[in-house]
């Protein structure tokens, strides 16, 4: 597999006087899956926001490949193989299930190709492909709306798979789920791991292990740690910005 | 009655809303025909009912393009209006050059303002409006090039909402206080007026009300099977997305300014349509028409009818403008406070409009 390497070195912004993010170092290698955690405020969703050009750094830079992506639109960097998943669930609700992964799907995205969209056969094949893995066969003519907490974020896992992305950024998947549904979640990423780059942000620490991945630890917008699940547990500066309390 | 499964109810709601929709064509197409009875027959029309109906249908192509753009692409417009005056203006234009020599000073070719503002020559913006075809590409192409530069400023910069609603409203009404100018060469406040033909055809006359009847009639049918079309396929899913998370939509890749600019045009083109249908009907085209009332009663008949529906913007159009031309004969002075209440009532107890209210008993 041919992937790019996500790079950012010397990212910091600036709000109003507020550093979200300070110096911040990140590498992320193509088909790596990566946990980034850290307590509230430390960045993570801010760093997103900067990989996904929904926020300029102030100064730093950030690269997919050799692309800069503080030069680029949030629709750009999508088309160059970088998919998000918000913290809050954010599907089409007006749409069905399978409406909202044709949405998804590669394919054109300009106003004409829309309206001369017909879903060719292995885009369906592909839709109820993704729909089986995040189980939600059963549900494909439901409107996305309707849809329990923990489907809307299968879906919105499923729409990110579509997109086919060679790199995935996923914010906090197991907020708000049940046991069961964290367990579903964790099998989901596994299995998405591999094909391609994952960043996964999350508070939930068992869940993080169950990834069993490197960890990045996050703290007032800089790295404080990286390493194995084990070894940023035992670094004495984590336990105590983070951990400890 | 009551459907126990949501699929069947939807679409037994949904095929008794086609043909409603058929018979309420079926009958309107008649109007002109039984306006031939005499008089005294039960079925007779009355010319008044014939020429407000025509009013009311231009007003549902509006309705219709409203609700493009705010009911599925989200864009809120207080100014529509100034896009249906748009096309009324330039129809109306073409209809100044065809008077010819028949004004009151007998200018060869200036119409009679012009002679009475002292204009030596015409201005050339008036170049070519005596051509039907011209004047009907100009229909299309002034609103939607309107549409196209002040979508592409506020959706590039991803002005929304309230505050795209507030400049859509700005635009209508600087277009009116520039309209009421006399140096602007459109006849200041008075408009244009004293309309002798069209199509080699006299206005003023039943067979013209007619002819202009169909044309807005065919227009609407077209019209709404446009938009029908449009909102079915992948486009008008992306549209619907844009209006519930627009940021989501950016993420999945696409470019959300081009989508929205590309609905508002098409609305606007479909707005100046319909004010150019309405211009030979009632005989005038003044800077009223830009005024932001309008707009803000057009945005009111979608609301009423039911938005993001097609046919409730078309059945609000008629609705509406029916009670008030009932009311404003029953009772002037009540008119502008049932409009007010009404959209109050329906955006508190019915937020899907007289559609969702037949659509809701099949649930």
């Amino acid at each position: 597999m041919i992937g790019r390497r996500l790079y950012l070195d010397g990212v910091s912004v600036i709000f109003d006087g507020f550093r979200a993010l300070n110096n911040l170092a990140l590498v992320v290698e193509p088909g790596e899956m990566r946990a980034v955690i850290g307590p509230n405020g430390a960045g993570k969703t801010t760093m997103m926001d900067v990989i996904t050009g929904k926020t300029r750094p102030t100064t730093g830079v950030v690269t997919f490949g050799d692309l800069d992506l503080t030069r680029m639109d949030e629709a750009s960097i999508a088309n160059l193989g970088i998919g998000r998943k918000f913290q809050k669930p954010t599907v089409f609700d007006a749409l069905t299930v399978f409406e909202n992964l044709e949405l998804a799907l590669k394919a054109p995205r300009g106003p004409v190709p829309c309206l001369r969209w017909l879903l060719p056969a292995p885009g369906r094949a592909r839709i109820e492909e993704v729909m089986t893995e995040t189980g939600l066969t059963e549900r494909a003519y439901d409107r996305a709306g309707i849809l329990s907490h923990g489907q809307k974020q299968w879906l919105e896992i499923g729409m990110l798979m579509m997109q086919e992305p060679d790199l995935m950024l996923v914010d906090e998947p197991v907020a708000g789920m049940t046991d069961a549904e964290t367990e579903h979640t964790a099998k989901l990423l596994a299995r998405i791991a591999g094909r391609h780059s994952v960043v996964v942000v999350e508070h939930d620490l068992e869940f993080v292990r169950a990834l069993g991945c490197k960890v990045t630890v996050l703290s007032e917008g800089t790295v404080l740690s990286e390493g194995s699940i084990d070894h940023v547990q035992n670094d004495p500066r984590v336990v105590e910005v983070y951990l400890g309390r | 009655m009551s459907a126990t499964t949501l699929e069947p109810g939807v679409s037994r709601a949904r095929l008794g809303l086609r043909a409603a929709m058929i018979a309420a064509v079926a009958i309107l197409a008649a109007f002109p025909i039984l306006n031939q009875l005499p008089q005294d027959s039960v079925f007779h029309v009355s010319d008044f009912l014939v020429s407000v109906s025509g009013k009311w249908i231009c007003y549902a192509i509006l309705a219709l393009s409203l609700d493009l753009a705010w009911g599925y692409a989200g864009i809120l417009s207080l100014g529509h209006g100034a896009f249906f005056a748009l096309g009324g203006y330039c129809m109306g234009m073409h209809l100044m050059r065809l008077i010819g020599p028949r004004g009151v000073y007998g200018h060869p070719v200036l119409p009679d303002f012009m002679v009475f503002l002292g204009y030596q020559e015409l201005p050339w913006y008036w170049l070519g409006f005596n051509h039907f075809a011209f004047a009907m590409l100009m229909v299309l192409l002034v609103p939607g090039f309107l549409a196209l530069v002040l979508g592409w400023l506020c959706f590039r910069s991803r002005i929304t909402g309230v505050y795209l609603s507030i400049i859509t409203q700005a635009m209508t009404y600087a277009l009116m206080l520039a309209f009421f100018r006399n140096d602007m060469g459109f006849g200041g406040n008075n408009g244009f007026t004293d309309f002798k033909e069209l199509l080699g055809m006299p206005l003023n006359t039943g067979t013209a009300r007619a002819a202009l009847f169909y044309a807005s009639l065919v227009t609407l049918v077209a019209a709404y099977l446009l938009c029908r079309w449009m909102t079915g396929t992948k486009y008008g899913r992306v549209l619907t997305a844009i209006r519930d998370a627009e940021n989501r939509v950016r993420f999945l890749g696409y470019d959300t300014t081009s989508h929205k600019l590309f609905a508002f045009v098409v609305s606007a083109m479909l707005a100046g349509l319909a004010g150019a249908l309405y211009v030979p009907q009632v005989g005038i085209i003044n800077p009223g028409e830009f005024s932001p009332g309008n707009s803000i009663e057009a945005v009111i008949w979608v609301a009423v009818g039911g938005r993001g529906t097609l046919v409730g913007a078309a059945l609000g159009a008629f609705s509406v403008n029916g009670l008030k031309t009932w009311l404003t004969s029953a009772a002037p002075d009540l008119w502008l406070f049932v409009l007010g209440a009404l959209f109050v009532a329906v955006t508190l107890f019915l937020p899907k409009g007289l559609i969702g209210l037949m659509q809701g008993r099949g649930k």
